[in-house]
């Protein structure tokens, strides 16, 4: 797979390590009263969706930026490529 | 019809005009005792062991393809019981055990070959978590020998021990785990599921769970409405899709994982072998073709494609291990969706909503585990309780602190 | 007597012999010849027996889709099993065998098997072979197995090398016949950058097998003409001998490039290259393959297909019979017969199973309309042929003709399913092709040469538009447009013989109806059952052959009945070019010490550590056992002074205004109020609360730290912390880099470390107890104004300090301490000493760090703050990692202090059966102390901090030994740390 990093442009996806859905940018707030559910929900149940997925990818042998990569998990398609950074950012999330 | 020698002699002395269908081809009918989504190989354990051991013959197998579709129709056939952790060597163990009767029991050869698995260590720290597996395996009633680098070399001479980049430091070797045809398993368990009065409707998707109240009462199929007592899901890299429809979130990625088969060839390896320094595993089959795989690609997905960094990954420890191999020509590859759960280890379990059962989870170790997969799903089914062997295959798992991660790389499907 | 058969020229220079082996036999052939025209040409024609039922074989086809002649190329370390003589090209003192069988190729023992078929139609080893039941393994099993396989390996290393390669193009053409060769003239001349990659030594494809023209000149001139004007375009790059044998996501396509299996020798060079291609568009010309129909007998040696029998003729100028017959359902294998006439072969008969006119008059042969070959005779080789209408006929080489299948497999390997083309009685190109991807000629079924020319032409067009390229306007290259009529045949059924389907696994008919009675009668079903397509030609001859005889037996539609798909590569690809230089030492790369050249010319035993490479004792002279040397070296260490080269650990450089507060956060316990000049030890949990990594991190100033990790875990943490600062925290004030390869650092151990550390700091350090004490860290000078840093940090217990300096620095320091310590006697340690001592001090490492335990687990649970957020501090307060019986890492002796202790041994009661049950942890490291004399371990056991002093069995059934030990605080030597802090 090629993946066109916002900054240096398409890379072999073999420069790239996986971690898994977007969502685990959006850890929990660990003051919450339900904390822990919550915790238990971020870490462990996915959407694993069949169709187009978020994803964070991670460009080891590269820059070192973590990517949000919007693909398809039907066909691999890959729609989008941003840095994870600006969609942390983007969801709320600061220091 | 019964198979046997005398048989093939008969009908083949007459033309090979006398066999009968190895199952039947119903229609549905509109309700079920049971009700199992998924006719892959644990789909139809399961549907064999409610009729055989439970006598519960009221049971649909509903496939959405023919029957052995699943990853049962294409793994690298490996069986094996060794595993390390309590929550699992025993569960495993049941799986080997009921392998070594399985072809007598179901009247079908499924070339159960007991040629032995080797783990190859190629470090210090590596052999002392192969002596823990070992030790585990041996306390739970399998079978682990520790061979040091010359009982490795006397095994299987023609690997790499002289000039490798990680030297075979010794192995850990399983003289029961072997191959098995892996098609003939779907077909043996359909033909005595079938035998026994098990409806098996291929071509039937299941497009919707009927969930009223938290209660399960059936399925809507593309071939209609069916009601059922208890409906049984074991759709393995199609967990996550079907659960969804009850509005379940599972511990659970998809991912595909690649393999790899020979041209045919002389016998040239014995067993099984994996390469503890890469990413590599290896077997030969009957027929000759060298049987291989290695990782999988690390990415989730649903298509049953792979790409090609991880072909070369898996090529390279091959060659590595085996520098032979270089002119063994790959033949075909493919690619299977597998159920990566978040800690490696599988699921039987009912769920919160009544008659609604999970099986899943597998990873890419659910060949092996197919017959006692089946076993203890049709104990749960059967009895609502969950066989002593599988008390811990719990969804809550997680939620309790009660990870099952046999290689302790955490919550990353991926990586296990 | 020699090449009888050859009765022109061809397109070989039959003005150079050369020589080859068959079978040990001397034959000649020439330039161009493959081994098969060559075998042909010497009236080889027995070439090889079949799968199942050895049955003699010869060469069937003229491509890769070879199914019967596969040998064994070359001798020695060299051979190469399965190999189609097909496409091996000829080479001076080639030599090859035929394989599978047992007795000359010409009188098989297994021959037998072809006696008993009637009892083993498909799917009778499913039936039987199941009594009793220990005869698989031991009977049955060695017998089948040795009898099946088709060529061997000779179990030496492969001596050739492999190379890897990357190439872009907007536009990769895959086959160079007709439709490819008029495709790449366009985006060539249009300046689109092309890869034009063709399997055959000599591009051109079917034009080289055929006697039509283009543009009024030889096909075989217009391929000249075409290629020369290719040759000369920058843009253009023409890989022959090059399959592209796969689509992959995203326009990446695997091509394997042969470079040297046309040689006698590859003489240094690369035997192939497997390329990554990167292209923006790919059209595949791949063309077309011929099949077979299904009649009695029809797999004897002299059966071919139609137009590989025009091949042989047209392009190695070679007959494969003196008096050839046609079997055809098309008119495309009419041509056959007039090319044989023309080059004056006797042409015996033509066979049409079409009820028409015949569409060429054939001289000499006698024309059969609407009839079919029912059965052939000859054991090795056909003679006579006889005929649905009672007629023999005379023959030693039967053309067979069934229809063309266009090449879609590359179509399919993103899981495009082809689909069904009545009127051309074919599958074509369905579903949803690869990205990109478009297919044009007889790929894409058009089939006669005008077509494929055309269709080259527009689909280039159309693909230069989609990548704003304007075309250039080249003229269609003229062609008669043939006629390619076909009327669908697959079986005749008055054969009451068995017929072949797929001939490399024996598949026959009667094979397709027990697998429909039997009940397989899924395509996929059928193919599982029966082995239909599963051959090394991955059914590329009986695909298309089975479905269809599949179909007409259930009464439904070739439609109906689906097919199955293509999975890459398109022909086989040898293990060794898929691994490339990753092999023997090079496998992965090597990573170094940086005072490696050091510890060798110090004669170091390595230990491969990852992709490290560290020394693991230093044995002087006199010592005949590694644990001498260890157990020197912890001693002097213990006793003096030793110094290890630990520069392995990550190091992680972390910078910003939040840095302290980013520390906070990924580490269980403080780290915020670590102040300037001092070190602290740290756990970091993963975000399910298990124990990720532990390390010491130094604060040299108010916003900068340097964390060490594992050296397992450093990429891997500093990974997770990139993740932390990117995705988790992104407005946090810290950069991170590592430094892990930038510091060489070295743990300077033991009573007399200050004293020689004081001779190698600079002065203006003053490095005493009041004034650098415990865990003090700082920036320094040494050895006169060379940078370092220091760190007061003990891993073995004593009084002890690591010292770090610019890698370039780091074989040089080794050596300036261990010279500064010559006056202690001071000794090198490696990782085995370093491992002991560890032990003897009780900490934890990679067998108790091993992603399964918690900081409870190795007893540290109050290092995890509970004042402050941190990675993982939520999930480790689940249930299940916080109960009664968890598992504590304590220490461990035996009670006979003569018995070794072994790691991977488990704990279970006294008194208790060695089982699952009564399992209460394991022991996780052992090493012989020196200082105390007797082997001691560490260990997780249930409760283990409240049963210091309980006797225990290590239960280690694997290698037979029961010991009972004591349960002993983990600290074995100095508990109070007094050594350290001295």
């Amino acid at each position: 797979m090629i993946i066109h990093h916002p900054l240096l442009g398409p890379r072999d996806a073999a420069e790239f390590v996986y971690l898994g859905d977007a969502s685990l940018i959006n850890r929990p707030d660990a003051s919450a009263d339900d904390a822990a559910e919550q915790f238990y929900e971020y870490q462990y149940l996915r959407d694993n969706v069949a169709g187009e997925m978020r994803e964070l990818w991670y460009h080891e042998q590269g820059d070192r930026s973590w990517l949000v990569v919007t693909r398809n998990t039907l066909t691999h398609e890959i729609s989008k490529v941003e840095l994870a950074r600006d969609v942390a950012r983007a969801n709320g999330r600061d220091r | 019809m019964r198979y046997s020698a005398l048989q093939i002699l008969k009908q083949g002395l007459t033309g090979n005009k006398g066999w009968t269908p190895a199952w039947r081809e119903p229609e549905p009918r509109t309700e079920y005792d049971i009700i199992i989504i998924g006719g892959g190989g644990h789909g139809l354990a399961t549907a064999y062991y409610l009729a055989k051991e439970h006598g519960i013959t009221n049971v649909a197998v509903l496939e959405k393809g023919w029957l052995g579709s699943g990853n049962i129709g294409r793994n690298t056939t490996i069986i094996r019981s060794n595993y390390m952790l309590p929550g699992n060597e025993p569960f495993y163990e049941l799986s080997m055990k009921l392998w070594e009767g399985l072809e007598q029991d179901f009247n079908y050869n499924a070339m159960i070959s007991q040629r032995g698995i080797l783990n190859l260590c190629h470090s210090d720290p590596q052999r002392d978590a192969y002596a823990r597996r070992g030790n585990a395996m041996l306390m739970a009633g399998a079978d682990a020998v520790l061979l040091d680098a010359d009982g490795v070399r006397k095994l299987c001479p023609d690997m790499d021990f002289d000039n490798a980049r990680f030297p075979i430091k010794g192995g850990l070797w399983q003289k029961r785990g072997g191959t098995v045809r892996h098609d003939a398993v779907a077909w043996g368990y359909a033909r005595g599921a079938d035998e026994r009065g098990v409806d098996i409707i291929q071509n039937c998707e299941v497009t919707g769970l009927q969930i009223n109240n938290g209660v399960c009462t059936g399925v809507d199929t593309t071939r209609g409405k069916i009601s059922a007592k208890k409906v049984a899901v074991c759709v393995a890299g199609s967990s996550s899709r079907v659960m969804s429809m009850a509005g379940m979130r599972l511990p659970i990625e998809s991912h595909v994982l690649q393999a790899f088969v020979s041209e045919g060839l002389k016998p040239t390896i014995p067993g099984v072998v994996t390469f503890g320094a890469g990413h590599f595993y290896i077997s030969q089959s009957d027929k000759g073709g060298l049987v291989f795989g290695g990782d999988i690609d690390g990415y989730n997905t649903y298509a049953q494609r792979g790409n090609l960094p991880t072909v070369e990954d898996v090529c390279e420890g091959g060659m590595a291990l085996m520098p032979n191999l270089g002119r063994a020509r790959l033949l075909r590859m493919w690619g299977g969706v597998m159920d990566m759960s978040m800690d490696g280890t599988p699921f039987i379990d009912k769920t919160d909503i009544s008659g609604l059962f999970f099986n899943g989870g597998w990873c890419y170790g659910g060949f092996k585990a197919t017959p006692a997969s089946g076993w203890c799903y049709a104990h749960l089914l059967a009895t609502d309780q969950p066989h002593e062997t599988a008390t811990q295959l719990r969804l809550d798992r997680f939620k309790r602190g009660r990870m099952i991660d046999e290689k302790g790389v955490g919550a990353q499907p991926n990586l296990h | 007597m020699s090449q009888t058969y050859r009765i022109g020229r061809g397109l070989v220079d039959t003005n150079s012999t050369i020589k080859f082996a068959f079978n040990d036999q001397q034959y000649t052939g020439h330039p161009g010849d493959t081994l098969s025209s060559a075998l042909l040409a010497n009236g080889i024609r027995l070439v090889g027996r079949s799968f199942k039922y050895h049955r003699p074989r010869g060469i069937f086809s003229a491509g890769s889709e070879e199914p019967n002649a596969l040998v064994e190329l070359r001798r020695g370390a060299y051979q190469e099993p399965n190999t189609r003589a097909t496409v091996a090209e000829l080479f001076d003192g080639l030599q090859a065998r035929s394989q599978n069988h047992r007795g000359p190729l010409g009188f098989d023992f297994m021959g037998v098997n072809d006696l008993l078929s009637p009892f083993l139609s498909a799917g009778f080893y499913y039936k039987t072979f199941m009594w009793p039941k220990a005869f698989w393994e031991k009977l049955y099993e060695p017998v089948i197995r040795a009898s099946a396989g088709l060529g061997s390996l000779s179990g030496k290393p492969d001596p050739d090398s492999y190379d890897k390669g990357f190439l872009h193009a907007d536009v990769l053409i895959v086959g160079a016949g007709p439709s490819g060769l008029a495709a790449a003239l366009v985006a060539g001349e249009s300046g689109a950058r092309v890869i034009l990659a063709d399997e055959d030594f000599r591009p051109g494809g079917r034009l080289h097998a055929e006697t039509m023209l283009v543009d009024d000149i030889s096909g075989e001139q217009w391929v000249a003409n075409t290629l020369s004007r290719l040759r000369k375009m920058d843009n253009v790059r023409l890989m022959i001998r090059t399959t592209v044998y796969g689509a992959f996501d995203h326009g990446i396509y695997g091509a394997l490039e042969k470079k040297t299996d046309h040689l006698a020798s590859s003489d240094g060079m690369p035997r192939q290259v497997l390329w990554r291609i990167y292209a923006k568009r790919c059209i595949v010309c791949a063309g077309a393959t011929e099949r077979s129909i299904a009649f009695g007998n029809n797999d004897r040696p002299g059966i071919m297909l139609a137009g590989a029998v025009r091949a042989y003729v047209n392009r190695w100028g070679v007959t494969p019979g003196k008096r050839v017959a046609v079997f055809t359902n098309n008119d495309d294998g009419w041509r056959t017969a007039s090319d044989l006439v023309n080059q004056g072969v006797e042409v015996s008969a033509v066979i049409d199973s079409r009820d028409i006119d015949a569409p060429l008059s054939i001289s000499g042969a006698s024309v059969v309309m609407g009839a079919s070959v029912v059965d052939t005779m000859g054991r090795a080789g056909i003679h006579t042929i006889k005929l649905s209408n009672r007629q023999t006929i005379k023959a030693d080489c039967l053309a067979v003709s069934g229809g063309w299948n266009p090449n879609v497999h590359l179509t399919c390997h993103q899981r495009g399913r082809p689909e069904w083309n009545e009127s051309q009685a074919c599958f074509v190109p369905g579903g949803v092709l690869p990205d990109g991807m478009s297919v044009a000629g007889a790929a894409n079924g058009a089939l006669s040469l005008s077509a494929a020319l055309s269709s080259g032409i527009d689909s280039a067009s159309l693909t230069l538009q989609s990548l704003s390229i304007k075309p250039a306007s080249v003229d269609t290259p003229r062609a008669d447009d043939e006629s390619t009529r076909v009327s669908a045949f697959w079986h005749v059924k008055e054969s009451t013989k068995r017929c072949w389907i797929d001939l490399q696994n024996d598949v026959t008919t009667k094979d397709i109806v027990v697998s429909h009675q039997d009940g397989f009668r899924a395509v996929e079903h059928l193919k599982r059952y029966t082995t239909l397509g599963m051959a090394t030609d991955q059914g590329k001859t009986s695909n298309v052959l089975g479905l269809a005889i599949m179909a007409e037996h259930a009464g439904k539609s070739i439609q109906e009945t689906g097919t199955t798909i293509f999975r890459p590569p398109y022909t086989p690809v040898p293990m060794g070019a898929f691994a490339g230089r990753s092999r023997g030492k090079d496998f992965r790369p090597t990573r170094k010490t940086p005072s490696h050249a050091w510890a060798e010319a110090r004669g170091a035993v390595f230990v491969e550590t990852g992709n490290w490479l560290r020394a693991q004792w230093f044995p002087i002279d006199g010592e005949t056992h590694w644990r001498e040397s260890v157990d020197r070296e912890v001693t002097q260490t213990r006793n003096s002074v030793g110094i290890c080269d630990v520069s392995t650990l990550g190091k992680i450089d972390v910078q910003g205004k939040d840095a302290g507060e980013f520390l906070n956060r990924v580490y269980a316990n403080t780290f915020a109020t670590l102040a300037v000049g001092k070190v602290r030890y740290g756990i970091m949990l993963r975000e399910d609360g298990i124990l990720m990594d532990d390390g010491t991190t130094a604060r040299l100033g108010e916003n900068h730290f340097v964390m060490t990790t594992t050296t397992a875990n450093a990429v891997g943490v500093f990974r997770h912390m990139e993740f932390c600062r990117q995705c988790l925290w992104p407005n946090l004030d810290v950069q991170l880099i590592s430094a892990t390869e930038q510091w060489a650092q070295f743990a300077v151990a033991g009573p007399n470390a200050r004293k020689l550390l004081q001779k190698v700091v600079d002065a203006d350090t003053p490095i005493d107890n009041e004034s650098f004490p415990f865990m003090a860290c700082g920036e320094i000078s040494i050895c006169g104004g060379t940078p370092g840093r220091l760190f007061r940090i003990s891993f073995s217990g004593e009084l002890a300090y690591e010292i770090a300096v610019p890698t370039r620095y780091g074989n040089s320091m080794m050596d300036a301490l261990i010279k500064a310590g010559e006056e202690f006697q001071a000794v090198p340690y490696g990782t085995e000493a370093l491992g002991v001592m560890r032990i003897e001090k009780g900490h934890a490492a990679g067998n108790e760090l091993n992603g399964q335990t918690t900081a409870a687990n190795i007893g540290l649970g109050r290092m995890v703050s509970k004042k402050k957020d941190s990675i993982g501090n939520t999930l480790s307060e689940r249930e299940g990692m916080n109960t009664e019986n968890d598992l504590a890492l304590v220490g461990f002796m035996p009670t006979n202090k003569s018995v070794s202790l072994s790691a991977g041994a488990h704990f279970v009661s006294k008194g208790n059966e060695a089982n699952t049950e009564n399992d209460e942890g394991w022991m996780t490291s052992v090493a012989y102390s020196p200082s105390l004399e007797c082997s001691i371990g560490l260990g997780f056991i249930q409760r283990g901090q409240d049963r210091m002093g309980d006797i225990v069995i290590a239960a280690d059934p694997l290698r037979g030994g029961t010991t009972e030990v004591e349960i002993v605080s983990p600290h074995f030597i100095d508990p109070e740390g007094e050594r350290l802090r001295g």
